[in-house]
């Protein structure tokens, strides 16, 4: 039987507030425990939440960069449940009338474009962390991580594959970052990731019984932990069996998924409207003032970057994943704006290699923008080859100055000079004439051993294109 | 009686509230008063009326997002029965 894949996502956005979304404590990651857990987020008696402008702002914002319908008035409800890092004993979340209603985005899947439809995002408190290590038989609970804003943006099962379920992911990544509106780190959890994944033979139209895998904190696991639970449930239903629908955590050290011990009941979460907040009512001026501000946002800067700059799908779609990147990118252009092509490549090669290997972000990049510029306006005049350029790169990278001083300083300028070249050749030619034989005899491939002779003799400088010439006219005659 | 002893004791549980099983019958009878009074309320065509979320009609006041609360960590502490390296601890919950 030929099984089609259907997946939906469901993923938790924390929003780049300064406070929390109902209480003035601090959100900043990584503070010692419960040093920014107040009495709203503890839920002493008597407290009272008020609603943070700016979660708001950004929950629109994230609607409007989805072609979303924005409800102006929107309700906050009680989840009820029992957990030691929920004081409350409820989340305040949106139900009924989320923020933001039905949206879609674009994700390009191997150059094909498919469109996601986005069911709705609502806002809601994140919950504390509670540390299972034992302390003498009970659990710590830090709620420094309690009351932090966060979207939650639920898609439509429209994803037809793990990979396609990690395009939509990382375009949805991708955009809270260009808004400004999530840092976007997995590691620290202010991007995560929920996803419902069920299977149906091709030709039925009814969605199989889907499971939730939790958990998944990188792009990597999210690919991995689908493929696993396909799998999975092929095995099940192609020996008679049915799946359950049920939560199931990915284990990463081992790569499968197992179900997690069913909390009871846990899906009675008895949702009413919070009687502390009455309707959130969002005026025009507002949401006017939001879409004022948009950035121009990644599918559109990738379209940009290819009509303008004749890039590759995958060059405009590498460069465009950062709005950082993209800037970078930019700014090295306008340095020189005849080979946007040459900058990609250097951007998406050596500078990104660079990046990998020191783990750090494009804004802390030795290399800024104007200097690669300068540098690849100095192969764009012939003043070096490439290959010298990733010696100048390096010494760039290591602080010994721009391109020009190290050019200058090292004595790199390319050899482009005949009559400097050609007593080279000749003398490589005369201490060579066994090679010079077998050419003439139609080893044609031996022209790239007199070129790399010269090559290094001149230690790299003399131009590549001109030796060629040079000596395809000497042994060709 | 639109609901039973066990509906009591499940809702009961889902609020960890103790019910002292002399009281359950009384319990079921009174909270099964209150949803015949509802089921009556349903009778009322409400067609057309948009569904209220709060009885006050009033608008959601927005704060700046400014941190306005700062440690107070010692004074929070000291009202668990049991901390430790500035965790409040909970009898051990499995997951």
């Amino acid at each position: 039987m030929e099984w089609e894949t259907v997946i939906g996502l469901e993923i938790h956005a924390q929003l780049k507030t300064k406070s929390k979304i109902f209480s003035g404590a601090a959100t900043a990651y990584g503070a010692e425990p419960n040093t920014q857990a107040c009495a709203v987020d503890l839920a002493l008696p008597g407290v009272l939440p008020v609603m943070n402008r700016d979660a708001a702002r950004m929950a629109v914002k994230f609607g409007l960069a989805i072609g979303a319908k924005i409800n102006q008035t929107s309700i906050f409800d009680r989840k009820n449940y029992f957990y030691p890092d929920l004081p409350k004993g409820y989340q305040i979340s949106q139900l009924q009338l989320p923020i933001v209603g039905e949206g879609s985005i674009t994700i390009n899947v191997n150059g094909e474009k498919k469109t996601i439809g986005i069911t709705r995002a609502h806002l809601e408190e994140d919950a504390g962390k509670s540390l299972h290590e034992d302390f003498h038989g009970m659990t710590g609970i830090d709620l420094n991580r309690a009351g932090t804003p966060l979207i939650e943006i639920v898609s439509e099962p429209d994803m037809r594959s793990a990979t396609e379920a990690v395009a939509y992911l990382k375009s949805i990544h991708s955009l809270v970052r260009y808004l400004d509106i999530c840092d976007g780190n997995m590691q620290e959890g202010s991007f995560r990731c929920d996803a419902n994944v069920s299977i149906r033979p091709r030709s039925q139209e009814e969605y199989g019984t889907r499971t939730e895998l939790k958990n998944i904190n990188s792009f990597r696991f999210v690919e991995k932990a689908i493929e696993f639970e396909v799998e999975r449930q092929i095995d099940i239903l192609e020996s008679g069996g049915r799946v359950v629908q049920e939560t199931r955590l990915y284990d990463s050290d081992k790569n499968e998924t197992r179900s997690m011990r069913s909390k009871e009941e846990a899906n009675d979460y008895r949702y009413f409207p919070d009687p502390d907040l009455p309707q959130m009512v969002l005026e025009d001026w507002f949401i006017d003032a939001i879409r004022a501000e948009l950035p121009e946002l990644p599918g559109a800067r990738r379209e940009r970057f290819i009509s303008d700059y004749e890039l590759s799908d995958y060059d405009a779609e590498t460069l465009t994943t950062s709005k950082e990147l993209a800037d970078y990118y930019e700014q090295a252009v306008a340095i020189l704006p005849s080979q946007p092509k040459l900058i990609a490549n250097w951007v998406n090669g050596e500078l990104s290699a660079g990046l990998n290997r020191n783990a750090i972000r494009i804004t802390e990049s030795p290399v800024t923008a104007t200097m690669l510029g300068q540098l690849l306006t100095r192969i764009d005049d012939n003043t070096i080859s490439g290959k010298i350029a990733k010696e100048v790169f390096e010494a760039i990278w290591r602080g010994e100055g721009n391109a020009d001083e190290i050019i200058e300083k090292c004595s790199l300028k390319q050899i482009s000079d005949n009559s400097t070249i050609e007593p080279v050749i000749d003398e490589i030619l005369s201490n060579n004439p066994n090679q010079i034989e077998q050419y003439k005899a139609g080893n044609g491939k031996l022209l790239g051993f007199f070129v790399g002779q010269v090559m290094k003799a001149t230690q790299g400088k003399a131009n590549p294109k001109q030796v060629n010439e040079l000596l395809r006219k000497k042994l060709d005659t | 009686m639109p609901i039973n002893n066990d509906d009591v004791e499940k809702i009961a549980h889902l609020a960890r509230l103790g019910i002292s099983p002399d009281r359950l019958e009384t319990y079921t009878k009174n909270l099964s008063g209150i949803l015949e009074l509802v089921e009556q309320m349903n009778e009322v065509d409400t067609s057309g009326v948009a569904p209220m979320a709060h009885p006050r009609d009033t608008k959601l006041r927005l704060r700046d997002d400014v941190v306005s609360e700062h440690n107070e960590r010692d004074k929070f502490i000291k009202l668990a029965p049991a901390s430790e390296n500035g965790l409040f601890l909970v009898p051990k919950v499995l997951d």
